[in-house]
């Protein structure tokens, strides 16, 4: 069983978006995409200032069989990336909501549309298995 | 669902992600292919390839029928036990299987050749047995596993029926000992020291059981690529196959053109490749850069474009590694393109890790 936190919303892809006290947007991959991959060998990320639209592959995760881009959520401006994945990219293993964090973005938006809460998320891996 | 070998239910119960792999399902890891890949290059790590094809070979033809199969030559074994690498060629001396073949009595020889190819192999040596008095026998009633690193022989031996551990340890490299069915070779697929056993089934579920209570690893095909990656052991169907000569493969040394009289399935292609001279080769990758390289990437090179093979992480050297075949006369740097980005990669001489031991710069 993967671990769905509560307070967080998601998309299909298996992302999720945590919205900051100061406005921007944190976001990584879920607890059951880093089961998926298994172990992360390597992270690739955005440059900081890339502009981004929602579906634009701005990250890529590899495992030691395979690599997958993870895709932005919603459209915005890269503010941040994590910079403890380039010596550590198993945090996202680890910590996918916390320390495995990946990017945090300026929203161009201020509303999060088209995000899945907790329980729409969970009921998205149910019905998957 | 695909084939499953008798260790399914126990690959399951340990905590095994299955996956498919040329029809079976068979375990990547166990939970992590790192540490199952450390455990063999520290100590001691076991899989299960039951799904490999193992084919006996008995008759007054068996050594001639060999002579004409293999592009090694089998006479050069000097006493029964002994086994020899060798590819199967097609008459455009193309890579039908690489497969190893032990030397078990008088007039019998045991062929272990790859899972995914399976069909095709038992039809190509029916094809060229054709009209030779032997007899070729599939036992797909064994299980073989392999147990691999520098602790796995004196892990082994004492599992093994009496006398036989004795006799395994006595092993050279690629020597084997048949008893009573239990088959134990000095070989495997991971750059360590190690045993392949191929027994049968009771016994082969009661050794793998035996080897988890001895304190052995459990590895997965994770472990099982990037082992064979950093020990640049070629992958059938993805290094070589039916279109490319072991001559571009870094197998040449596999091939036994003398005695000049002996002819071998292949022989008069790879002739011609000789004296016209090759244009390609496969070499080994590091990448500079950061990233990790993938089968099928392009290398650009001095001397011409090239691709990659077999790309991957390893977990020794911490940084990407691959196979690569290019041009002959490239040499030193290169570029990978990995995702339309152009990484600074060059040339080295493999393998990349053996016996535990880091190799390339």
């Amino acid at each position: 069983m993967s671990n769905v936190p509560k307070q967080l919303q998601y998309t299909e892809e298996h992302e999720w978006v945590r919205r900051e006290d100061d406005g921007t947007l944190v976001i990584g991959i879920t607890d059951h995409a880093q089961q998926q991959l298994g172990e992360l060998v390597y992270v690739e990320l955005p440059e900081v200032g890339r502009i981004l639209k929602t579906g634009d592959a701005m990250a890529v995760v590899e495992s030691t069989k395979a690599a997958s881009d993870v895709y932005a959520p919603l459209a915005g401006a890269v503010r941040a990336v994590n910079p403890a994945l380039t010596a550590e990219p198993e945090l996202v293993n680890t910590d996918p909501y916390g320390a495995g964090w990946l990017v945090r973005l300026q929203a161009a938006d201020s509303q999060l549309s088209g995000l899945l809460d907790a329980s729409a998320y969970t009921a998205l891996l149910n019905a998957a298995d | 669902m695909g084939h499953q070998t008798p260790l399914y239910a126990e690959h399951v119960a340990a905590g095994a992600r299955i996956v498919e792999f040329g029809g079976w399902d068979m375990p990547l890891h166990y939970g992590s292919a790192l540490a199952e890949h450390h455990a063999v290059r520290q100590a001691c790590g076991y899989f299960d390839v039951s799904h490999m094809t193992v084919v006996d070979v008995m008759g007054p033809d068996a050594t001639a029928f060999l002579r004409r199969l293999l592009a090694n030559d089998i006479a050069k074994l000097r006493q029964p036990g002994q086994g020899l690498y060798s590819c199967m060629l097609n008459d455009a001396g193309g890579v039908v299987d690489d497969l190893i073949a032990y030397w078990t009595g008088d007039d019998r020889y045991r062929l272990i050749v790859n899972a995914a190819t399976r069909a095709q192999d038992l039809a190509w040596l029916a094809r060229i047995a054709d009209r030779d008095d032997v007899v070729l026998r599939h036992r797909d009633d064994l299980l073989m596993l392999a147990v691999q690193g520098p602790a796995a022989r004196q892990l082994v031996a004492p599992l093994l029926p009496d006398g036989l551990g004795v006799a395994a340890l006595a092993l050279q490299p690629f020597g084997s000992v048949l008893q009573d069915d239990v088959f134990v070779a000095r070989t495997g697929y991971t750059g360590e020291d190690g045993f392949e056993v191929v027994l049968p089934q009771p016994a082969g579920v009661a050794l793998w059981q035996a080897l988890a209570a001895a304190g052995a690893q459990r590895c997965g095909l994770g472990a099982r690529d990037t082992l064979r990656l950093e020990a640049a052991l070629n992958l059938y169907g993805q290094d070589m196959d039916a279109g490319t000569s072991p001559l571009i493969s870094a197998l040449g040394w596999t091939v036994a053109f003398e005695p000049g009289d002996r002819q071998f399935r292949g022989r008069a292609a790879l002739e011609l490749q000789k004296t016209a001279g090759v244009s390609e080769k496969l070499i080994g990758l590091l990448l500079e850069d950061r990233g990790i390289m993938r089968h099928g990437q392009r290398v650009l090179t001095p001397a011409g474009e090239g691709v990659i093979t077999s790309g991957g992480f390893s977990p020794t050297m911490e940084r990407s590694i691959a196979l690569a075949r290019v041009p002959v006369a490239a040499t030193g740097l290169c570029q990978v393109e990995i995702r339309s980005a152009l990484r600074a990669a060059h040339i080295v001489r493999l393998p990349f890790v053996r016996n535990g031991r880091v190799l390339v710069e």
